[in-house]
């Protein structure tokens, strides 16, 4: 019947081609025969560089700025337990709490009379320990006042002279201030446990190793660096430095290594076995830098600096990978990178706390899985072809004000008059 | 010796031990030491004895042991102690050297730190020693760390998925008064609440079960899965078999298998084998009031028309009525009968579908027709055995000779061995990628263009190229073909017949002769193309095919007439070949040094003279590919986009290169490794704080080498 005609089948299992819901992406067979998908370079490469410009594009890091504060911010600290709240004291004596995630402040102590000097959140996050300009370390309740109470401090310590910083332990009850000296306190006295002085007047920061929880090491007015052993009864080792160090950081992964910054200009990072030589130096910035925060990876830190930047530095590059800067911010005084690895904090001298993402061009919210695929084989790109003349060129580029451009040119000449010599 | 204390502390651990060792020496022989020890009783006694100063005025310089101390204020020498030692016969001549030596020495000691520098500098410099070995233990785990191609933080992350029972009860306690009442049950019932969750007798049996036993049971496990899978596979595999031949003989077999175990049933459980036979009678049932095998469908009538004439309509109308009638007999002795019964039972479920539908045409030339693409040749005639065979057996089975039925069974048993052995070979030809036996049958029947390169570019290339692998159907054909080889081998011809004029030396080996000759278009046709193996399954049936390509080949040839590729490229192949050549620079000037003038030319040796030749330009590297044109020259254009120094961490340039040329992209990879490789580095949770490194994070440390090792947990305080 219909033998003459000849019929074409095409047989084909819809295994292969039909999803499984709608809801799926299509499937698309593929063949993975490198013949049949030549210049695989060059098409990566063009992707590469379409990625470092959209990375450029979409890099928009400043995320929100808390006002409130009718003076300089002084000091920031983090909330050890929440990421969304952030304490700061400003140079009026006021403390705020700040909620992030509503981008609003939640309570106001007037904690001191004069600058706050320090602040630092106990580790279980229960409440916090400010030291102020007028002798005293106070202890504040993370929680609120009952309606109508007014703000107390749980405890207050009236101390000889002028503490100029607090750090609390890692694990236990027990906090370290500097002032004329370094004092180990326990929470339950009212007088330190110990107290380490070097021949030296006034420190300007301490900070305990946040590993090796015993350890600390603080910046004296005289130029150097000194470690502690909590354990011990005296000091353990001095350095002395050009210039005077503004604060320093221990690094949260690696326990032997800190950065301090310096007024120098640059930022040093030493490993505390061997402070003969500093590991790496970390030059960019065109004036004193003022504080140094790590991010909780420890692979990167951030630096705020008189020269009213922020900078992002790999921990073991001598340069900067990053740098935030906005018209009105003026000199910033005091960084923190949050817990989560996703912002950084900066308070300065023009009374706000601004809030930034450390990776300028991330997408903030859910992604998509594919969303997420796309994203990182957009970073493998780039640092594949990071190496390559335009990559780099798209990748590097930064804007910088026009006065602190001519100042790094300026920096740049003296330093090459100086090699030349 | 007493005197010379500070000396004595310089003495070096060996010197004392030389000298012990010579006095024990001494001390070994017993009657030698009498005799010395005589001989210096002896010596005493002839010495004048010490006087002994006797207290004789009130002095202020008086010792306390009542003794008037002479020379107290005067230094005591080690040379004053030694002229005593000299005098001694006694003391060996090791020590006197020994002491001389010390003499000898003039260096001086430092002074003594004060007390209180001393204490605090030791102390910090022991501390401090003491808390970089301390933080030194963290090395392994920070080089780790870095080393790591995915760091995933927070570094300590709870396990995801369902946790363990104890852990999310543990921490729980009863409020309401229901729990509270399950509570004192289980209390009364003797069943563990709190902790340990399971009773003494379930933690036993947990225990008694060591690893060895568990993985021997994981094995099991694993091996009874993959039984399972293969199984299922296999049951797959038979279930899509579409032959109705093979299930109907599948069915006759369990049919046998059942009946074999309904005998045994009827024997061991009466109650059971009843029911069954329910079911067939059911079954008989249903037969008869349908109008399956009636002989009424649609197909049964057109048989019933074409039965007059044929002998195998009617053989098939019978057939059916047959099978009627078996279905729907009676069963008066159901030990007997049943097993009739059950195998129409299982036809009549089959068979219907089949025999209402159209005959299967059995085309077994064109694959398509089987809706199959990949199907060898040999099948139809397999097929046509089958059918023989089972013809045989119908035949049989229609005469009813059920006596033989081992030899049934025996054809049935080859039957299903051939089906086995056509499913294995339809597998093999699955894996393969290339049916290449299958293109080779039909390939004789489909044009000659495809017969002589099976593979799919060199045909192109073929095409392109050379016409003469087309088939050729006309004498114009023929003839324009003829045309076309000549032009192509006439024309290298003069090429390789000339050699290049600029050719001096023609002493040359003749190695370098063949290079220059030029480019073999024969060469060039005949050179390997780069094979991509791909299934070759004709889309069109032959007669439709042979004359759309002669249409094709048609309207190629006349949209390129006159268009000669390949003398182009020859062509300019060569001149470029020539632009890299560097040119004979002739410096001769005309009447230096000789005569000159209208028509007279410099002399030969002249010219030779000052005839600069350039070096040779180093090989090309197409000069052994005769259809490739590789340009060296540097294009500025791309250069911008290539990297100029070698980046930091690699070492040489092909290291750096490699790392380049490998794609990461999806479009080149598996959606495996293409995530694999765009893995990130640094991986952080939404939302999850990253806690520092603490202690849990450090391997353990071995005992042993924990020499200045403090407590970690416990701080000791030293005031």
């Amino acid at each position: 019947m219909l033998s003459g005609m000849k019929v074409k089948v095409l047989c084909r299992n819809p295994d292969d081609y039909v999803r499984e819901t709608t809801r799926d992406i299509q499937r698309v067979p593929r063949n993975y025969d490198p013949t049949i998908h030549p210049f695989e370079v060059s098409r990566e490469y063009t992707r590469a560089l379409n990625a470092t410009k959209l990375e450029r594009i979409f890099a928009k890091p400043f995320v929100a700025s808390l006002d409130g504060h009718r003076d300089g911010i002084n000091c920031l600290a983090k909330h050890a337990k929440t990421l969304s709240v952030v304490l700061s004291g400003a140079c009026d004596g006021e403390v705020k709490i700040w909620n992030l995630s509503k981008r609003e402040c939640m309570r106001t102590i007037q904690a001191h009379e004069g600058f706050v000097r320090g602040i630092c959140s106990r580790f279980c996050g229960s409440s916090f320990f400010t030291v102020g300009d007028d002798k005293t370390v106070k202890q504040w309740n993370m929680e609120p006042p009952g309606r109508g109470l007014q703000e107390e401090p749980l405890n207050t310590i009236l101390g000889k002279a002028v503490y100029t910083g607090i750090d609390h332990h890692q694990t236990e009850g027990t906090f370290a201030t500097c002032g004329q000296t370094v004092d180990i306190w326990d929470e339950q006295r009212s007088s330190p446990i110990r107290s380490f002085s070097w021949g030296v007047d006034s420190f300007s920061c301490v900070r305990y190793n946040p590993v090796e929880t015993e350890l600390l090491a603080s910046c004296a007015s005289d130029r150097s660096i000194i470690l502690y052993d909590m354990r011990e009864s005296a000091p353990l080792k001095k350095i002395i430095m050009q210039l005077r160090s503004n604060t320093l950081c221990w690094n949260p992964m690696e326990a032997y290594n800190f950065t301090c910054s310096n007024e120098d200009y640059n930022l040093y990072t030493y490993d505390m076995r061997r402070l003969d030589v500093p590991v790496t130096v970390h030059m960019d910035h065109v004036s004193a830098v003022l504080d140094v925060d790590y991010s909780p990876t420890g692979k990167e830190f951030v630096s705020a600096s008189f020269d009213k930047t922020i900078r992002i530095f790999p921990k073991n590059s001598g340069h900067s990978r990053e740098v935030y800067h906005t018209k009105r911010m003026q000199h910033v005084i005091c960084v923190k990178w949050s817990a989560d690895n996703k912002y950084i904090l900066s308070g300065s001298d023009e009374m706000n706390i601004r809030l930034w993402k450390a990776n300028a061009s991330e997408k903030l919210g859910l992604l998509t899985p594919r969303e997420k695929a796309a994203l990182n084989y957009n970073q493998k790109l780039r640092d594949k072809f990071q190496h390559h003349p335009q990559v780099r060129r798209i990748a590097r580029h930064r804007h910088l004000p026009r006065d602190l451009f001519k100042q790094k040119r300026e920096l740049r000449e003296m330093k090459e008059a100086r090699r030349r010599k | 010796m007493a005197g010379g204390g500070n000396n004595e502390e310089e003495l070096s651990p060996d010197d004392e031990h030389i000298i012990s060792a010579s006095e024990e020496e001494d001390g070994s022989d017993d009657e030698s030491k009498h005799a010395k020890l005589l001989e210096a009783i002896s010596s005493l006694g002839k010495r004048k004895r010490m006087k002994r100063t006797e207290r004789s005025e009130a002095s202020v310089q008086v010792s306390e042991f009542s003794v008037n101390a002479d020379g107290t204020g005067e230094k005591v020498n080690l040379s004053d102690l030694l002229g005593t030692m000299d005098k001694t016969p006694g003391a060996p001549n090791k020590t006197k050297q020994q002491l001389k030596n010390l003499q000898n020495r003039k260096e001086t000691l430092e002074l003594p730190l004060s007390k209180q520098q001393t204490e605090k500098q030791i102390q910090r410099e022991v501390a401090y020693d003491k808390s970089s070995k301390e933080v030194s233990r963290w090395e392994t785990v920070i080089t780790q760390n870095q080393k790591a191609e995915q760091l995933v933080f927070p570094l300590r992350q709870d396990p995801t998925g369902p946790k363990r029972m104890e852990q999310v009860v543990a921490g729980w306690k009863a409020k309401t008064p229901l729990e509270k009442e399950i509570f004192s049950l289980l209390h009364s019932n003797n069943q563990p609440i709190h902790d340990p969750l399971l009773t003494p007798a379930e933690e036993a049996s947990i225990k008694a079960m060591s690893l060895e036993e568990a993985k021997i049971r994981q094995a099991e496990f694993r091996k009874a899965r993959v039984l399972q899978s293969y199984y299922e596979a296999k049951a797959r595999r038979e279930r899509k078999i579409k032959s109705k031949k093979y299930h109907k003989l599948q069915k006759k077999a369990k049919v046998k298998a059942f009946l074999k175990q309904f005998d045994e049933m009827m024997k061991t459980d009466p109650a059971g084998a009843l029911e069954e036979l329910k079911k067939m009678e059911l079954s008989r049932m249903q037969e008869r009031m349908s109008l399956k095998h009636q002989n009424s469908g649609k197909w049964a009538k057109s048989k019933a028309i074409m039965a007059k004439y044929d002998d195998a309509a009617r053989k098939a109308m019978q057939e059916q009525l047959e099978m009627n009638k078996q279905l729907t007999q009676k069963l008066v002795v159901p030990s007997d009968d049943d097993d009739d019964e059950e195998r129409n039972v299982e036809e009549a479920d089959a068979l219907p579908d089949f025999v209402n539908d159209p005959e299967p045409i059995l085309d077994s030339v064109n694959p398509w027709m089987r809706g199959k693409l990949t199907q060898e040749h040999s099948e139809p005639e397999v097929t046509a055995v089958a059918t023989e065979t089972a013809v045989e057996t119908k035949d049989e089975g229609q005469n009813g000779q059920r006596e033989d039925e081992e030899e049934e069974e025996n054809e049935e048993e080859k039957l299903l061995r051939e089906f086995e052995r056509k499913r294995k070979l339809r597998q093999d030809e699955d894996d393969d990628l290339v049916p290449v036996p299958q293109e080779e049958k039909q390939g004789e029947r489909f044009s000659l263009c495809f017969t002589k390169p099976r593979h799919f570019l060199a045909i192109f290339k073929a095409e392109l190229l050379d016409e003469g692998l087309v088939r050729v159907r006309t004498m114009d054909d023929l003839e324009a073909l003829q045309q076309d080889v000549v032009m192509d081998t006439t024309q290298p011809a003069p090429a390789s017949a000339t050699p290049a004029p600029s050719m001096e030396t023609t002493s040359e080996p003749p190695k370098k002769k063949k290079k220059k000759k030029g480019i073999d278009p024969n060469e060039v046709l005949t050179k390997e193309a780069k094979v991509i193996k791909m299934p070759l399954a004709p889309t069109v049936v032959e007669e439709e095919e042979e004359e759309v390509h002669a249409e094709q080949t048609a309207i190629i040839k006349e949209a390129f007439a006159g268009d000669d590729v390949i003398s182009d490229f020859l062509k300019d192949k060569r001149k470029q070949e020539k632009a890299g050549q560097a040119e004979v620079v002739d410096l001769t000037l005309p009447g230096w040094g000789e005569w000159g003038g209208v028509g007279l030319k410099p002399s030969k040796r002249k010219r030779r003279k000052f005839r600069l030749k350039a070096p040779a330009p180093p090989l090309r590297k197409d000069q052994n590919l005769p259809d490739v044109i590789i340009s060296e020259k540097r294009n500025s254009s791309v250069a911008n986009h290539q990297v100029s120094q070698l980046p930091f961490p690699f070492q040489n340039s092909t290291q750096f290169e490699s790392c380049v040329r490998f794609p990461v992209g999806q479009t080149w990879n598996t959606q495996t490794t293409f995530r694999k490789l765009t893995a990130p580095k640094v991986v952080t949770k939404m939302g999850a704080i990253i806690e520092p490194m603490s202690k849990e994070d450090l391997p353990p440390v071995k005992e042993s080498s924990g020499a200045g090792k403090r407590e970690k947990t416990s701080i000791g305080w030293r005031f």
